[in-house]
């Protein structure tokens, strides 16, 4: 996984509430057995119109949000199913941090394993910042994850609480399955004495 | 100290703490679909990892099959290679597969249960959301993503936070055709999609314990539309009397030990829940969604809202979208709605008990002029039972199309779906924007009110039939 750095960043703004991972990457793209390639259907029915080309109506199309890396979105973003094609479309397409007041708990994992950082804010503070994108074209923020910070031009910035153990993951690109695997021995321990007590799994 | 049921599971599955990370959680039993596994079995042969425990798995391919001419080559090339893929990394893994041509083929969730593969107590995981439909066994049962997926594959456990726990008590009796599906839909409505974000849910009361298994796994299932990864139902005498004789529940002297073990894991009385939330069952009419969330629903004597209706500006918001995407105008009766396509299937309403209430209200009917209505068996074992109760006959003479298993129409990845300004009633879990098709518009309903809907061509009051 790649390391999540500080970094400035235009950000983008939908003004939608719950977004759900249908409308993220629509069904007909789960069907590739790759990671890789979803960034390009991102969206895929709000983004284009049915002739293929681009939805001029479309917040993510507008020349001012080109390039941005955050997303500033309403609440419960990535309801709805589990497909992790979500964050890989999100990721894909650019995105590697979300602001918001709330997510779905499976995406919100999700974004964990794809270097994606996915920032929760109080209601005030996501009007604040949804004003100040809106009314400041390509306006930038400064995302800090090693300070807890995200700063922006006009003072909305903010301190955020992460849990420590996500935060060093991602600020180190850490692979979560290795980390698990050096605890082989607790594993093999466990098995032990649940093949014991519940023998009937096992059998 | 008093332990809920999700307590208690969780105390039993707890690998280790390590200071500083997320704790590490053991999994039973994990279930794999087409769709969020191909990646993670990618990810393992990369890493040169092994999968831990295959004897856990139990795989199916549900998603993107098709539900008529099985015999045919799948025509979608994409869709193909994911099939194959889904063969091929469950054979080089030595995992048990139900594939297309197998007997037990069928929806991952519909399956499951008939085998016996979910007990009480156990952890249960699959890439998909709705594997909080087998709470109903009191299983901790919940969603993950496909790195997840591999993660449980190459250790056998997740790191994981604690949930926070919500109690749903439900008492009261339901009337005559309301069923778990509209207490499901009568929830999210309440407490809205977010509502159970965080949490674990335990349904209980009356009209909990009155549901059969395949209700109870309805009811869990859409426990993720409410927000809540997981669902839960306490164990009872029907939750043994329905894993008794299975192909993978115990027996013998081990049913003896799995059964003390079972009754043990009902939350203890006076057991602490972060949020409470009641419903009474002797209100919930039949529900019918109108909008693009299964929390925009309401009863069927009710009339469609307007966005003047909702004090909250984002709630106002969203009433107002939906309502230019389904085509729909405020105030109109839910029973003056056409609809255009009628699908009773799916893992939310895939059972037999489904098509069985489906069938009393469709005998003797013919499907409405311009309507099409079709039915699709949650799996293989689910379709033979119904043929076997001459449930087959009633639908077809009614002018209905009788399937073969999968996903089908509830995410419309498999070739059937609506086409543009289509109006479905469905009996699946998500009335999304395109989730039936680009597009397409769905109101989700009970198994009994799809049929009533597909004879009358609108929606109806089925307790007046």
């Amino acid at each position: 996984m790649e390391p999540y750095k500080k970094h400035e960043s235009i950000a983008a703004l939908m003004k939608r509430s719950n977004v759900d991972t249908d409308q993220i990457i629509p069904k007909q793209f789960l069907k590739r057995v790759e990671r890789t390639g979803f960034g390009k259907h991102l969206f895929h029915d709000w983004r284009f119109n049915d002739d293929g080309s681009d939805n001029a109506n479309f917040e993510l199309n507008k020349a001012e949000f080109a390039g941005a890396k955050i997303l500033v979105v309403g609440d419960n973003f990535g309801c709805g199913s589990s497909r992790e094609h979500a964050p890989w479309a999100i990721a894909d397409y650019g995105f590697n941090t979300i602001v918001s007041t709330s997510y779905a708990d499976i995406f919100y994992n999700n974004c964990f394993k794809n270097s994606i950082l996915p920032l929760k804010v109080d209601k005030q503070k996501l009007h604040d910042l949804m004003a100040e994108v809106a009314d400041n074209a390509g306006v930038r923020f400064v995302v800090d994850l090693e300070n807890q910070q995200l700063i922006t031009p006009a003072g909305n910035g903010f301190t955020f609480e992460i849990d420590t153990f996500r935060k060093d993951n991602l600020l180190q690109g850490l692979d979560d399955i290795g980390l698990s695997l050096l605890q082989s021995d607790k594993i093999a321990e466990y098995e032990a004495k649940h093949k014991q007590t519940y023998p009937w799994l096992w059998s | 100290m008093k332990k809920t049921m999700y307590e208690k599971i969780w105390d039993s599955h707890l690998v280790v703490e390590v200071p500083g990370q997320a704790p590490l959680i053991y999994v039973d039993r994990h279930l794999m679909h087409e769709v969020t596994s191909p990646q993670a079995f990618e990810g393992l042969r990369v890493a040169k990892r092994k999968v831990r425990n295959p004897h856990s798995i139990l795989a199916t391919m549900d998603h993107c099959v098709p539900t008529k001419n099985r015999h045919l080559p799948i025509a979608d090339p994409i869709a193909k290679k994911q099939i194959e893929t889904m063969a091929d990394n469950c054979k080089s893994n030595g995992l048990n597969l139900y594939d297309m041509k197998s007997p037990n083929n069928g929806v991952i969730h519909v399956v499951v249960p008939e085998h016996g593969f979910v007990h009480p107590g156990m952890v249960v995981v699959c890439g998909d959301s709705h594997t909080a439909t087998h709470g109903a066994f009191g299983a901790l049962a919940f969603g993950i993503g496909t790195s997840e997926v591999e993660h449980v594959m190459a250790t056998q456990t997740l790191p994981q936070q604690k949930s926070k726990t919500m109690l749903v008590q439900i008492d009261g009796e339901l009337s005559k055709y309301a069923s778990a599906k509209d207490i499901a839909l009568a929830i999210t409505g309440k407490i809205g999609t977010a509502g159970g974000t965080g949490h674990v849910i335990e349904y209980a009361g009356e009209a909990i314990t009155k549901l059969s298994m395949e209700g109870r796994m309805t009811l869990c299932n859409m426990a993720i539309e409410a927000g809540a990864r997981a669902g839960l139902v306490a164990p009872d005498q029907k939750t043994y009397d329905y894993l008794k004789g299975r192909e993978f529940t115990p027996a013998g002297e081990n049913w003896d030990k799995a059964l003390a073990y079972w009754q043990g894991l009902v939350s203890d009385e006076g057991a602490q829940y972060d949020t409470i939330v009641t419903l009474n069952a002797d209100e919930i009419e039949p529900q019918v969604t109108w909008g693009t969330s299964p929390e925009q629903v309401a009863g069927v004597t009710s009339v469609i809202p307007a966005p003047e209706d909702f004090e909250d500006e984002i709630k106002s918001e969203a009433c107002a979208n939906a309502l230019n995407y389904m085509g729909l105008t405020a105030n109109t009766k839910i029973t003056d709605i056409a609809v255009d396509l009628i699908f009773i299937g799916s893992c939310t309403n895939g059972r037999i008990e489904d098509f069985r209430v489906a069938a009393e209200v469709t005998k003797g009917t013919k499907v409405a002029e311009g309507v099409t209505a079709i039915a699709v068996p949650g799996s293989y074992h689910v379709k033979e039972q119904a043929e076997q109760e001459g449930l087959d006959k009633i639908f077809i003479e009614a002018g209905w199309e009788w399937r073969d298993p999968g996903c089908s129409m509830c995410l419309a990845m498999n070739g059937d779906e609506l086409t543009v300004g289509q109006r479905s009633a469905s009996t699946s879990n998500r009335n999304f924007e395109g989730r039936q098709g680009k597009g397409g518009r769905t109101h989700l309903v009970s198994p009994a009110m799809a049929a009533a809907a597909a004879a009358a061509g609108h929606f109806v009051d089925i307790r007046n039939l």
